[in-house]
């Protein structure tokens, strides 16, 4: 009988192992977590432009009456050169793309541009990462939407997908 | 092109891991064992042959910078010495993966070609549970990690590889590592192949000890040069931090030491025969535990992962078929096996029972401790860290006893030991014990337990070199050989640990150049603070001059800042000296002239790292032990 | 040793191993598992000074002093409902800048400073720790529960 047991046991130790790792991994902390900012006013922010030439982007600008795009990014992330395309299609739907440059310098955003594109209307420089925080995001890159009187509606986590596309304009065009 | 080769060889070599799965199984039943090798040996041969392919094309892809593949993109830079672009080919997930299966096809080529044991048909099942094995990972490889993805379109440059991952140590510590989580894995298919076939005997005992004692040897060098890099690249000074990633590497670790130990007691005496099975299918199942845990982020370390809960999954179902088959047939098998061996407790059996009762519990204590911040969460929520002080608290006692009784295990005689010839010949070791914590309490060694640290060490170190330059050394077998100069290497990296722990001095100072601090024997001064460039970086670099004795050494640590990706890191120096290490690390400046230095002197701290080597390759001398017996069986199966 | 009580030494034998692990483990783990609080938490707790634990969130803006003595850092660990004041004497990690995550060991001291052993910045470009962004995104969620000011 305890000899029995023994044998048993190393397979009922491993068991309860696996139920406690599928009960971790259900609940797993690496899961892109949603900003608690969506259904909230956009926070005061002022952020400097690429340069003297272009200006910069401020909570102002989002409270103009008008549906716009946030997209934070950053020219050293890759999957903000993957999701490109998509943010030109946006564009040239006649949406309204803002940007900010996270922990960038000017001359890569420059270069990022004039690789990729550039279908935004403004651009803030944060080269801390502030508005990471304060839009509660939690990398790059992240896009919001924010309505005419600068609400965040939604928030996308990660690149924009050609699939993406479609489901923004539809949103923007509800909310304008 | 050969990105596409790559994928391609892994598909073949994943169809040939299935012929050895299913092939093997319908040539068992129609009982020829020699069609059945005949089949098998080439395609495991085949297979490695395959896998291997595919992991150059991975290095080339890596070396010429082909960034339309995804994870040379993500992982690699145009800028980047060449010896990190290649090591930048397993410096990340896919390609960790595609090593290790690699590593996987090797072993299987080399059971294939190379193991004895007890019958063809034992042959025939190892060879077919190396092909489970490796079906497995290829299809976790091929559905959730593919590393040849295509980019398209392809950037012009790539993401670069984290600066932390570029050092020599680092680049080769996951290869050394791998040769031994993987090594495992052969044991652990003798296991199952041995219990399928009810051939639990002494033979399959011979048969399997130099596959655990080389995994063995592989995984504890891997362990040393992780921690080695630790200790000079993060910047801690420490070289151990209990962090999951370390416990993953090292619950095998413990395993298969356990295992080699009893492997001898079953090759020697037919005893111990269970237990003996249930720690090879341990030893591999703590290794899958270990890269499922830090593979899924399961738990967070210090040791940064990319991590993705849907590989996590894959690989607990991989974990969930290959450990739960294998404790299920155990379950069924292990009642069948025949009683082993009567023994008395006076006896190197004894010894070795006791043995493995303490690594069974070191081995527990860590698993609560890496396992139970999960385990909470998953029941109430809580987040909670378990760090040092828990498993200093509860392993010392544990240690130090086994470090005692270690030194007189190789004295003690199969069957019936006489205890009080035992202790005559081990009265040198206890006088050496003595002496050495008398000297280290006189040149200034503080603490109970550091004197009782340096004792034990001395005493195991001391009757490990009697075995080996004692009377009988001259009839010595390399076991015994291996055995005394792995004992040693344990006693030299318990000293290393005593003392370091014991008379480590850290002190922060601020420092203006010019300025000068005192730290153990030192004079520093800060002579200067200036930039530097290097290949892919740029940095800032303290000059700092430790005079002692009358000489005087220049350090230069340095903080760099790496620009693909943007990351600062820090570079200590260390000046190592016989009697110990200055540690250096250069941190901020305030602004105003004055920069932190922060300085450590830990002596002996190197000994924990050589101790580690030496007991690697005492691993590797006890492997080749019983080599012409394994070549004459493997002639007798020849023929 | 008969055949029987052999097989009954090894079982106890075992069993014994489990006992003792058992035994070294509980109490060290009482008291060197430290808890993960965020700066919410920590208000809301009733913690003890002196027992370890492990505080997370971000480093506030502009709260970053280094203080005199040269080696000594001082700031402020935000999950922007609360905020704790950390002391930390030593070299700060490489990652560890304003606004970004932190993980600092240590424990409470009677005047409701946190005195950090270690610290932990990890921030690779695209990731957070996970503890900092569940706890940062708790506190949002509570912000938004609460009526606006």
């Amino acid at each position: 009988m305890i000899r029995r047991l023994a044998v048993i046991l190393p397979l009922a130790a491993f068991l309860l192992f696996v139920v406690i790792a599928i009960r971790g991994l259900d609940s797993d902390p690496s899961r892109p977590i949603e900003s608690g900012m969506v259904g909230q006013p956009v926070p005061d922010f002022e952020l400097e432009g690429l340069n003297d030439a272009n200006p910069g982007l401020a909570a102002s600008d989002l409270r103009q009456g008008t549906v716009t795009l946030v997209n934070l990014f950053g020219s050293w992330c890759l999957p903000c050169r993957v999701e490109a395309p998509q943010l030109e299609r946006l564009a040239a739907s006649g949406a309204v793309v803002h940007a900010v440059a996270i922990r960038d310098e000017t001359q890569d955003v420059e270069e990022f541009l004039a690789e990729y594109g550039d279908p935004f209307s403004r651009i803030g420089m944060d080269p801390r990462g502030r508005m990471q925080i304060e839009f509660g995001a939690t990398g790059v890159p992240e896009t919001y939407l924010i309505d005419g009187d600068g609400v965040i509606r939604a928030q996308w986590i990660g690149e924009i997908r050609p699939e993406n596309v479609e489901e923004i304009l539809a949103r923007m065009e509800a909310l304008q | 092109m050969i990105p596409e080769l790559g994928h391609f060889a892994l598909w073949l070599a994943a169809a040939l891991a299935l012929v050895q799965l299913i092939g093997g199984e319908v040539e068992l039943r129609r009982k020829d064992d020699d069609a059945a090798l005949r089949l098998l040996v080439p395609a495991a041969i085949g297979q490695a042959l395959l896998c291997t392919g595919a992991f150059g094309a991975l290095i080339w892809a890596f070396t010429v910078s082909d960034f339309s593949v995804l994870l040379v993109a993500s992982h690699s830079h145009t800028e980047k010495p060449l010896l990190y672009k290649l090591t930048g080919a397993w410096a990340n997930h896919e390609g960790s993966m595609l090593l290790w299966v690699t590593v996987l096809a090797l072993f299987g080529l080399a059971a294939a070609a190379r193991a004895t044991g007890p019958g063809g048909r034992f042959r025939v099942r190892l060879i077919q549970t190396m092909g489970a094995i490796a079906l497995g990972f290829y299809a976790y490889l091929l559905v959730s990690s593919n590393p040849f993805l295509r980019l398209d379109p392809a950037p012009v440059e790539g993401r670069g590889l984290n600066p932390l991952l570029q050092d020599p140590g680092l680049a080769f510590h996951p290869p050394l590592l791998y040769l031994g989580y993987v090594g495992m894995s052969a044991t652990f298919a003798f296991a199952v192949a041995a219990l399928l076939e009810r051939q639990v005997t002494p033979a399959w005992g011979r048969a399997v000890r130099p596959w655990v004692l080389a995994a063995w040897s592989f995984l504890t060098a891997g362990i040393m040069l992780g921690s080695f890099w630790a200790y000079y690249e993060l910047g801690w000074g420490g070289w151990w931090f209990w962090d999951p990633v370390e416990n993953a590497s090292l619950m095998p670790w413990l395993a298969a030491t356990a295992l080699f130990h009893s492997v001898g007691v079953l090759a020697a005496r037919g005893a111990l025969k269970n237990w003996t099975i249930l720690l090879a299918v341990l030893a591999f199942s703590l290794s899958m535990v270990g890269t499922f845990i830090v593979r899924s982020g399961l738990l967070t370390s210090v040791h940064a992962f990319a991590v993705d809960p849907e590989r996590g999954l894959f690989l607990l179902i991989l974990l969930g078929i290959y450990v739960g088959g294998a404790l299920i047939l155990y379950a069924l098998r292990a009642s069948t096996v025949n009683e082993g061996a009567r023994f008395r407790f006076v006896s190197r059996e004894g010894a070795l029972v006791v043995n493995n009762l303490i690594l069974s519990a070191i081995l527990g204590v860590v698993f609560i401790g890496t396992l139970y911040p999960v385990a909470l969460e998953a029941i109430s929520g809580e987040r909670v860290s378990v760090g040092p002080p828990y498993y200093e608290t509860a392993l010392l006692p544990l240690i130090f006893v086994l470090l005692v009784l270690m030194a007189a295990g190789p004295f003690l005689k199969w069957r019936l030991a006489d205890l009080r010839a035992v202790g005559a010949r081990l009265l040198p070791a206890f006088v050496t014990a003595a002496v050495l914590a008398l000297v280290a309490v006189l040149f200034g060694l503080r603490g109970v337990l550091a004197a009782l640290g340096v004792a034990v060490a001395g005493w195991l170190g001391a009757a490990s070199l009697l075995i080996v330059l004692g009377p009988r050394a001259r009839r010595l077998s390399l076991s015994a050989t291996g055995t005394a100069l792995a004992h040693f290497g344990v006693a030299v990296t318990a000293l290393g640990i005593a003392a370091s722990a014991a008379g480590s001095i850290e002190r922060t100072y601020p420092l203006a150049p010019g300025e000068t601090a005192r730290i153990a024997d030192f004079e520093i001064r800060l002579d200067a603070v200036e930039p530097w460039a290097g290949p892919n970086y740029t940095s800032v670099r303290g000059l700092v001059s430790a005079a002692y004795d009358g000489n005087s050494e220049l350090l230069a640590p340095e903080r760099r800042a790496f620009v693909n990706p943007m990351q600062v890191t820090t570079e200590t120096d260390i000046l190592v000296r016989p009697s110990g290490n200055l540690y250096a690390v250069l941190g901020d400046g305030d602004g105003e002239g004055r920069w932190q230095v922060r300085l450590h002197w830990q002596p002996l701290v190197a000994l924990i790292w050589i101790g580690g080597l030496i007991a690697a390759g005492g691993g590797v001398v006890a492997a080749f032990a019983g080599g012409k017996r394994r070549a004459r069986e493997r002639r007798e199966a020849a023929a | 040793m008969k055949p029987k009580s052999q097989r009954l030494f090894l079982i106890g034998a075992a069993v014994a191993a489990l006992i003792i692990s058992a035994l070294l483990a509980m109490p060290a783990l009482r008291e060197g598992a430290a808890y993960f609080y965020a700066p919410a938490d920590l208000a809301a707790a009733d913690v003890e000074p002196g027992q370890p634990l492990r505080l997370g969130g971000l480093v506030e803006e502009g709260s970053v002093m280094r203080l005199p003595d040269g080696v000594t850092t001082t700031f402020r660990v935000t999950d922007r409902l609360e905020s704790v004041p950390v002391r930390y004497s030593g070299i700060v990690p490489d990652l560890f800048r304003e606004g970004q995550g932190v993980i600092a060991d240590g424990r409470l001291q009677a005047d409701g400073t946190f005195a950090a052993e270690t610290l932990l910045a990890k921030h690779d470009e695209n990731y957070m720790p996970p503890e900092v962004a569940e706890a940062v995104a708790r506190a949002e969620a509570e912000a938004k529960a609460r009526p606006a000011n």
